[in-house]
């Protein structure tokens, strides 16, 4: 790996410090594993996201305010939450592109002694693990294979979507998730209506129809009989491992499926512990699927 | 929020109509293909949030537009259920942009002042911190037992510099200001 895509500057978002850490402990372990310096943001604002559908151009300040913060460093960003990561992919395309636009931005970030240039690619850690590490590496890294569990993925939105935009995957049959799954040995099992929602965006304007949507996932994901759902985004966890005993209550359904972060997944495959791993942070009890692999 | 569709169910009235409306969304970053729309209905097929929700339907929401309702779309609830996953975005065979169509619906929608709670307590976190929640400052302080280095600062002096002039945010000061007012 050349120094451009073996450090990264991490860019945390907001619901990442706010309420999923062990996202944050398993992915930094990860990473440091694997080579992948990570270096932090000299200043932060929220990517933007939540506030687009309030006001577009104040998403766009802020979002181009972080990348010029970045390319002051030098540095390619590197994401946790898919959010962050569409969003600053978007912004930058969308400024490089359009000339009027980037300068009335720049009109913005000017008293502050920033400028946006677009000379920084956002990436998020899936992409970082699969075009910078690569398979081949990972697959090297892992000392426990996790053969023996069958697991469902859910890549969610972000990530992919809008395409135009994000180029990265293919939306309607991603693969990236899976191909990273079969890395550590387990497998990766099929289910219906795999690449929808999770929901979290609609949570606070309608929680009932927000829950129903993970519902209907966990629905989905249990009848195929997965053992554990990989995310790789702190909403969707959110949605299915801090909402699950809600959805049970509120429905009247039993799911008992443990949600890890995809870097908690390769973390025991690559022999970290649990503890390290942040697995007691988790809201799902997780000793049943620890005793499978037989670290407990 | 409760999801009630009366606005559009009630007869429409011509007075109701502004046929200037589409033109307007069209020159709008995020709006541009509106007129495109030929109603075939796949967004709204293939909208998760259609499938759970009686009232949202993104065809609809784009119909009305395209129709001039300015009043009857920026006023209706379901305007905010929209997940944002650009599922339909991605499948419409016009190429209209319809997540973002609704995006700027609702920003229009915000511009007078219709914001659900859940985006105003963002927004006011944001101005704050930088941060859209509010992180407790006992989990900034666990960071470091949980072996993780400090959460990175957020500058809202320099934040609300880069916003200045922007509508949202002169909005924003207003309410504030007349927040204060009331307190004293």
């Amino acid at each position: 790996m050349s120094s451009k895509n073996s450090k990264y500057l991490i860019f945390l978002g907001c619901a990442v410090p706010y309420r999923v850490s062990s996202y944050e402990i398993s992915a930094r372990k990860v990473l440091q594993k694997l080579d992948v310096k990570l270096v932090e943001m000299p200043e932060f604002n929220c990517c933007g996201l939540p506030l687009d559908p309030v006001s577009h151009e104040t998403m766009l300040i802020l979002a181009a305010r972080n990348l010029a913060l970045a390319e002051q460093t030098g540095l390619n960003i590197l994401t946790l939450c898919p959010g962050c990561a569409g969003t600053l992919k978007k912004v930058n395309k969308i400024l490089k592109a359009d000339k009027t636009l980037r300068e009335q931005i720049n009109g913005h970030l000017k008293d502050s002694g920033l400028e946006f240039k677009g000379t920084v690619e956002t990436k998020h850690i899936l992409q970082v693990l699969t075009e910078d590490v690569g398979l081949e590496k990972i697959r090297e890294a892992v000392v426990k294979p996790l053969v023996m569990l069958k697991v469902a993925e859910h890549v969610g939105c972000h990530l992919l979507r809008p395409k135009e935009y994000i180029g990265f995957d293919d939306p309607e049959d991603p693969q990236t998730l899976k191909k990273l799954i079969e890395a550590t040995g387990a497998t990766c099992l099929d289910y219906i209506n795999e690449t929808e929602c999770c929901g979290a965006p609609s949570v606070g304007v309608s929680d009932k129809v927000a829950l129903q949507l993970a519902r209907d996932k966990l629905n989905h994901v249990k009848m195929v009989e997965a053992q554990a759902l990989i995310t790789i985004c702190p909403f969707c966890h959110i949605m299915f491992d801090t909402n699950e005993l809600r959805i049970e209550r509120m429905f009247s359904e039993t799911y008992g499926i443990p949600v890890l972060h995809y870097p908690q997944l390769l973390g025991l495959a690559m022999g970290i512990t649990p503890e390290e791993l942040a697995f007691n942070e988790l809201r799902v009890d997780t000793s049943k699927l620890l005793q499978v692999i037989g670290v407990h | 929020m409760t999801e009630t569709t009366a606005t559009q169910k009630e007869p429409v009235k011509a007075s109701e109509i502004d046929p200037k409306f589409k033109y307007e969304l069209s020159r709008m970053h995020g709006g541009e293909k509106l007129l495109r729309c030929f109603q075939c209905g796949t967004c709204t097929s293939d909208c998760p949030v259609a499938r759970f929700s009686d009232t949202y339907r993104p065809r609809t929401l784009i119909h009305m537009a395209q129709l001039g309702l300015k009043e009857r779309v920026l006023n209706s609830d379901t305007l905010w259920l929209c997940a944002a996953c650009f599922t339909c975005t991605d499948r419409c065979p016009q190429g209209v942009d319809v997540a973002s169509v609704i995006r700027v619906l609702r920003n229009l929608a915000a511009e007078k002042g219709i914001v659900p709670q859940v985006f105003k307590d963002q927004a006011a976190s944001i101005l704050e911190s930088g941060y859209a929640y509010k992180i407790p400052s006992l989990r900034i302080k666990k960071r470091e037992t949980q072996g993780l280095p400090p959460l990175p600062k957020g500058n809202p002096e320099k934040i609300r510099k880069a916003l200045k002039g922007v509508k949202f945010l002169e909005n924003k000061e207003k309410e504030e200001e007349q927040h204060e007012q009331q307190e004293q």
